[in-house]
């Protein structure tokens, strides 16, 4: 296992492992960190309590988080939740009086295919929760059996590859790639990356030739290659099953990178969700230390230096945010920086920083192989190459399917036996919701762009609790830096939520319209600019689930006179409720 | 007169230098873009998103984008005076905001800019957080309720004070200003009231002890002027 250096850059690491070891964080042990790391002891309050998986209060000794992404509740996550904290004794959030256990939510685990999925003590994952698994960690939990005693296939993740093209079809040899990319030299191989017009999987699409490029240009002693494996967009699973089955890949491509770029420091920001791939990962890494395909002269070549260290995030989607991800890298709060300088002129450390996804890196090894014409001819113009998906919700096979850009949604949805569709989310709540005549458009840069989710809903779905749901997630992974996005997100919700409650208006709905105005504009960065991505989507195309719940089209107060006199109620003795409804002249 | 670079601000030119953010050129030639977090003395933060501008047609905060010659910028607009109203409300929800029993009502830059933007009430739902106040140190209160995070006592501590007094902790609505002390009091720090950081305050969270209301209300900052004059931007 990796040893970070005692130093402020590995305060993430350094947290991570104490909580490990204690259970959670008490602040004379935050105050023992700041001392030797010379930092005070507000900054690691700071930046401890910024990750949603950092405790800074006592928590169970079992930490039972369900993942509670809109397609887990389409599971039943809700009930099945209720029925263990009613077997348990506990309320959610809140740890039981006897220290043994805690139950809460947590963002989308990653494992959509196969959910609810329930994440415990941050380390293992239990899939297809159901009720007898539910009566049966119960039982676990109360005679004090620990989770690496339970049932072995519980935890079992299953990668669901539906269809494989070049990436999920094809299994490259270890050093096979590099050494394609090291015979055509440093240049030939970024010429050969530029040449394919890949394009960064993560979502926003750059040209990866380009970053590569301007990451090599840029002023500076020594450069880092970043794999961005933060996948935390709620219906993307993508990454888990490239880590999982072509780790190999992912690290060759990260070293083709290396050698294009002329970087010798590199990193993988794993998700904390993700730690159970972590050995596995460490495994991988040292046997191609063993192969001579990591550190010095790879493969021979004199000067090729270049290793891997693995950082594992603490619960943040927005470290999914490559500035965010560079600051988290650096022991920070993952807050997104100021751009620019953007990370490839100046990123980890001050240093010329290249990070690409996962599966960018896996193409980019593919490339380095099998030339950049091959890969051109797959795929569109602008959309080269495959693009690997995570579908899942109402469907009767979910998994992956890896297309060419270009397919059209209908196609997926026919291959992964989806029926009576009436919306599919592309690219996660921050991308964009299609309604049927949509289901036509083309799954590319040029016409629909994702970030590889794609979850599917059939007409038996509530379109307003999808988008509500999303909204909970983004005011639940603000960063809280900036104002439209930190109150903006939280105002989105306690609106949705009055809706939801029967006591909304017309004039909620004209405000949920004004905040996704102001929200697309005036953010620090994108998770803010996207927060109303999914309430834009649904208003427009979906409306009457919204009217459906308004009680008047005239204003209705937010707040209920009756409940805000219960406790007055409660200190006086009084226990007749309504009271104040009635005339006091009969 | 050799060569100045110019922008365009709202269709008058600004002269910049290289280097300078729209909002520090626009700040030295006496123009106003409000402003929160923003401070001359220190670097840009980019947190309150109140100076955003349309900068060659995209929306861009002044105080962190860099000038550019030629460069077309709106900030008074209707549009944009909207926004910002509509921020500032936000912040004002997201606290707790009684300016007529405030000790900093009438040298507050967030009454003052809410005054310059037409703000006459919250708009939103108040959410009326539990925040306690600190009322440790001899000579310094410390009022979270009107917190806003623009972290400039952060900031000043850090970097002018060399103290390290304050960071941010928690994340999203929960985000919240901290005290660096075991205790996490401020009586247990080696805060001064000589410090920078406890003049820096654009609002009413670090206030001196025993001076309330010295200067009576009627003849503050906010009073004898307002946050658009050149002189009075900012609040300290």
């Amino acid at each position: 296992m990796t040893a970070y250096p005692r130093q402020p850059n590995s305060l993430v690491q350094l947290l991570r492992e104490a909580q490990a070891k204690h259970g959670w964080l008490p602040r004379p042990l935050l105050a023992r960190l700041a001392g030797e790391l010379g930092l005070s002891l507000a900054h690691v309050e700071g930046v401890a309590s910024f990750y949603r998986f950092f405790h800074l209060q006592p928590v169970g000794r079992y930490r039972l988080l369900f993942s509670d992404n809109i397609t887990d509740r389409m599971l039943g996550n809700q009930a099945l939740m209720a029925d263990l904290c009613a077997r348990l004794g506990v309320q959610p959030g809140v740890m039981r009086s006897d220290g043994r256990v805690s139950v809460a939510t947590a963002s989308c685990t990653g494992l959509g295919d196969q959910g609810p999925a329930l994440l415990v003590n941050h380390h293992q994952v239990v899939t297809r929760l159901d009720a007898q698994r539910v009566a049966r960690i119960a039982e676990l939990v109360e005679a004090d059996v620990p989770p690496a005693q339970w049932p072995a296939e519980w935890s079992v993740v299953d990668d669901n590859i539906r269809r494989a093209d070049v990436l999920l079809g094809s299994t490259l040899a270890p050093g096979e790639a590099l050494a394609a990319a090291s015979a055509r030299g440093a240049e030939g191989t970024l010429e050969e990356v530029k040449r394919s017009n890949l394009r960064g999987r993560g979502g926003a699409g750059f040209a990866t030739g380009t970053k590569w490029d301007l990451c090599r240009q840029a002023p500076g002693e020594q450069r880092v290659v970043v794999c961005n494996a933060d996948e935390g967009e709620p219906g993307t699973f993508k990454d888990r099953v490239l880590l999982t089955r072509h780790a190999d890949l992912v690290f060759e491509g990260m070293t083709v990178a290396a050698l294009a770029i002329g970087a010798t420091q590199g990193f993988v920001y794993l998700r904390g969700e993700y730690r159970y791939l972590l050995d596995h990962l460490e495994a991988v890494l040292q046997r191609r230390r063993h192969a001579n395909l990591l550190g010095a002269n790879i493969l021979g070549r004199a000067g090729f230096d270049f290793d891997i260290t693995i950082h594992l995030g603490a619960g943040a989607y927005v470290c999914g945010e490559e500035s965010a991800l560079i600051e988290s890298l650096e022991g920070q709060r993952g807050t997104p920086r100021i751009r620019p300088p953007f990370p490839v002129e100046q990123g980890y450390l001050g240093r010329p920083t290249s990070v690409n996804n996962v599966e960018t890196f896996c193409a980019a090894a593919h490339i380095a192989l099998r030339g950049s014409t091959w890969w051109a001819g797959l795929g569109t113009p602008k959309s080269t190459g495959t693009k690997i998906h995570s579908i899942s919700g109402d469907c009767a096979r979910p998994g992956l399917y890896e297309y060419p850009f270009g397919t059209r949604v209908e196609t997926m949805l026919v291959d992964c036996g989806a029926r009576d569709t009436q919306a599919v989310q592309v690219g996660g709540p921050s991308g964009s919701c299609l309604s049927v005549s949509e289901f036509g458009r083309r799954i590319c840069f040029e016409d629909v762009p994702t970030a590889g989710a794609l979850m599917v809903f059939d007409r038996s779905r509530d379109m307003f609790e999808v988008a509500r749901n999303f909204a909970q997630f983004f005011a639940h992974e603000s960063c809280g830096f900036c104002t439209p996005c930190r109150v903006g997100t939280e105002l989105v919700v306690r609106r949705m939520d009055k809706l939801a409650a029967g006591r909304g208006s017309r004039h909620d709905v004209e405000v949920l319209y004004e905040l996704d105005k102001l929200m697309h504009g005036a953010t620090h960065c994108g998770l803010g600019g996207a927060a109303c991505n999914p309430l834009r989507d649904t208003i427009a195309k979906f409306r009457p689930s919204y009217e459906r719940r308004l009680k008047s089209l005239h204003f209705v107060p937010g707040f209920d006179l009756d409940a805000e006199l219960s406790e007055a109620r409660a200190a006086t003795g009084r226990d007749d409720a309504g009271a104040h409804l009635e005339s006091s002249h009969e | 007169m050799s060569d100045v670079a110019l922008f365009s601000l709202d269709g008058e030119d600004v002269a910049f230098e290289p280097g300078e953010t729209i909002l520090q050129a626009a700040r030295r030639a006496g123009r106003y873009i409000p402003h929160l977090c923003w401070h001359p003395e220190f670097a840009p933060h980019g947190s309150c998103r109140v100076c955003t501008v349309r900068a060659g047609g995209r929306m861009a905060a002044a105080c962190t984008m860099k000038a550019a010659p030629g460069l077309e910028v709106e900030s008074n607009t209707e549009e944009l005076n909207a926004q910002r109203k509509t921020l500032l409300q936000m912040l004002f929800v997201e606290g707790n905001h009684f300016c007529p029993s405030c000790e900093k009502s009438g040298n507050c830059l967030l009454q003052a800019t809410a005054y310059e933007m037409g703000m006459e009430g919250p708009h939103f739902e108040e959410f009326y957080p539990a925040r306690p106040l600190d009322a440790s140190h001899p000579d310094i209160l410390l009022d979270f309720d009107r917190c806003i995070l623009c972290e400039l006592c952060v900031r000043a501590s850090r970097e002018v004070d060399g103290k390290n007094v304050f960071a941010i902790a928690g994340h999203g609505i929960g985000t919240h200003l901290v005290v660096n002390s075991e205790s996490g009091l401020l009586c247990d720090t080696d805060m001064a009231l000589t410090d920078r950081a406890a003049s820096i305050c654009p609002v009413g969270v670090i206030l001196p002890k025993r001076r309330g209301f010295v200067i009576p209300i009627g003849q503050r900052r906010y009073d004898e002027g307002t946050a658009a004059d050149a002189d009075r931007q900012e609040a300290s």
